[in-house]
């Protein structure tokens, strides 16, 4: 029976349809990247290689063109920021929600789960009115867009570790207790080493979203100053500007995939080291997005 | 995992304990909560404070009204008039339209490769679900100004449909061309959708497709009366999944159109009210119409699933 079903059946058309897909997904990324690398302005057509747009023009390479410096520098410290931030404030709160029973903690779990349906106009236009009526004396910029971007990760953060806290159960935390451990101790001990791999990764997703993020930084923008990487792609796509933008933007991919990549080393050697821990891809589908 | 040997759950059922247990997450969960009131529910509500508000005469910026009792729906009803007989109301049409193209683009595209994806390969699975997840790690508007680049007028794209013979002279692809922003959608939300359903397929009971073969059905027929039926919430979620983000996308629009009005979306005016034109008003009575048929859309969603959920209990 079980031979019959292993049967192999190959859908070369399918095959070759999705990696068509996989091509044509990728492809357009790689030819932008390596526009970057031309050494003329041609923004649509390869020339000759050269790292004039990274270090070479003194005039409007990323490194010598400080708009686009500061841009790099603010969208990183945004993330940042925002990772200190989101985390802890998320994991605490799923775990309050994942254990308090009544009728405000359904309330405050439906809440959580409101953003993530949000467009983000609606999230950028409501932030825009509420920071410039109400909270109006907190500092224009990134203050502002700091705390834009923890309140539009802040669920997703709770909606990974609340998905891993599931997985875990409760013995693990109960036999601490029977073991003589106060509540807060049988936390620190054994439930936050428990839940170390989901808040891995949702530190990546927060840094990853942050980083990403256009209409939100867009909307509480105050100006040159406080420009991110999304903001300076953005404007930069009108006509006379350079093959730099591309550089900026290869920048900050590669910046990005780096984390990518140490976050899968991470866990993968977290998950060998404790592989009898429950749940044990509960970090890797996480960082999956 | 859980371990072998289940250990015993025990808990004190004293009265005293659980009050006090509660109020200890109760602490855990507060200043979340109260960070997503403060940013989140308030900021909501300035939204429908300054739609239902008053504008300063002189200045022309928004005076909300906070008191509900006060709120004057002028405005509102204004918008709702230019939507239903004036000049919106084409934006609201066109929205659905891209909408609805970059959808079916999303589904003919997304439902062969997550099938794919979820039940058919075997050698290089690793590399394709890298593949898969990749474009979620590249910024979204680096993926757009790659675009930019190929669709110049002496761009990679013209030259390729040039040397094909599928055109003769160059097409200006970045000047308010509707072709552009839909392709321009679809590239940008197809992996929004591919996750959710290849998630969805990969769960699907592989034994009841072989029970359609065994019971004489033809590949096509089992996949009609069997695979396509079971695919069917999955392929919702992954619908409202990427609608949602879609309904209020500004910036795949202006970027590859360089602004133009040829191709305005509801996020488009949006954006036009409140960043182009000091229009604070009309623009948050528009998000409150958007946020409203977002609202209904997933509110069906909602209805239909459970019925679903419902029925294939019964």
């Amino acid at each position: 029976m079980r031979a019959r079903v292993r049967r192999v059946r190959r859908f070369p058309t399918l095959a070759a349809l999705t990696w068509l897909y996989v091509l044509w997904s990728l492809l357009p990324v790689l030819i932008a990247a390596r526009i970057s690398f031309n050494n003329g302005k041609s923004r649509s057509a390869f020339q000759p290689t050269s790292f004039r747009w990274y270090w070479g023009d003194h005039a409007s390479s990323v490194w010598y063109d400080d708009s686009l410096q500061t841009s790099m520098a603010n969208t990183l410290r945004l993330a940042g920021l925002c990772m200190l931030i989101a985390t802890p404030l998320g994991v605490a709160m799923a775990i309050g929600l994942h254990r308090w029973r009544g009728k405000i903690s359904n309330a405050a779990n439906g809440l959580m789960l409101v953003p993530i349906v949000t467009p983000e106009i609606v999230f950028g236009v409501a932030l825009f009115f509420v920071f410039s009526q109400v909270y109006v004396g907190v500092p224009t910029g990134l203050t502002r867009m700091m705390l834009g971007h923890v309140t539009f990760t802040l669920s997703f953060v709770v909606v990974i570790i609340r998905a891993r806290l599931a997985a875990i159960g409760t013995q693990y935390e109960e036999a601490a207790r029977d073991l003589g451990a106060s509540r807060l101790q049988a936390i620190r001990l054994v439930l936050l080493p428990l839940l170390a791999p989901a808040i891995f990764a949702s530190v990546m997703v927060v840094f990853a979203t942050s980083v990403d993020d256009f209409v939100i930084s867009s909307f509480l923008s105050s100006g040159a100053g406080d420009e991110t990487v999304p903001i300076k792609i953005y404007s930069g796509a009108r006509a006379g500007s350079t093959p730099a933008l591309n550089a900026l933007a290869t920048v900050m991919l590669l910046f990005t995939l780096l984390a990518v990549a140490l976050a899968a080393t991470v866990v993968r050697w977290a998950n060998k080291r404790g592989g009898a821990a429950p749940g044990g891809t509960g970090g890797l589908a996480g960082l999956t997005g | 995992m859980t371990p072998a040997v289940p250990l015993p759950a025990v808990s004190l059922p004293v009265t005293a304990g659980r009050k006090r247990s509660t109020a200890i997450w109760a602490t855990f969960a507060a200043p979340g909560v109260g960070w997503l009131i403060t940013f989140f529910v308030v900021s909501i509500y300035a939204v429908m404070a300054v739609a239902f508000g008053a504008i300063d005469p002189i200045l022309k910026t928004a005076r909300p009204k906070w008191n509900p009792l006060s709120w004057d729906w002028d405005a509102m009803s204004r918008t709702i008039d230019r939507v239903l007989h004036g000049d919106l109301g084409q934006v609201f049409v066109r929205t659905g339209a891209y909408i609805a193209l970059a959808l079916t683009g999303c589904i003919l595209i997304g439902y062969p490769v997550a099938y794919f994806a979820a039940r058919v390969v075997r050698r290089r699975r690793g590399l394709l679900m890298a593949a898969l997840v990749l474009p979620f790690w590249i910024s979204y508007l680096m993926r757009m100004l790659a675009w930019t680049n190929l669709l110049q007028p002496d761009g990679y794209v013209n030259k390729a449909l040039r040397f094909l013979h599928l055109m003769d002279a160059p097409r200006n692809w970045l000047n308010g061309d509707s072709y552009t922003v839909v392709i321009g959608l679809v590239y940008g939300y197809v992996p929004f959708f591919i996750l959710p359903l290849f998630a969805s397929l990969e769960r699907l009971d592989g034994r009841l497709i072989e029970a359609g073969r065994d019971l004489g059905a033809s590949a096509f027929q089992t996949f009609r009366r069997v695979t396509l039926p079971l695919s069917v919430p999955g392929l919702m979620a992954a619908s409202v999944i990427t609608i949602l983000p879609m309904a209020g996308d500004y910036y795949t629009n202006t970027y590859l159109t360089s602004g133009s009005p040829k191709t305005t979306m509801v996020g488009n005016q949006i954006e036009f009210f409140l960043q182009r034109s000091s229009q604070p008003q009309s623009g948050a009575s528009l998000v409150l119409l958007l946020m409203g048929c977002l609202f209904v859309l997933m509110l069906y969603y909602l209805v239909v699933t459970i019925r679903m959920q419902r029925a294939a209990e019964r």
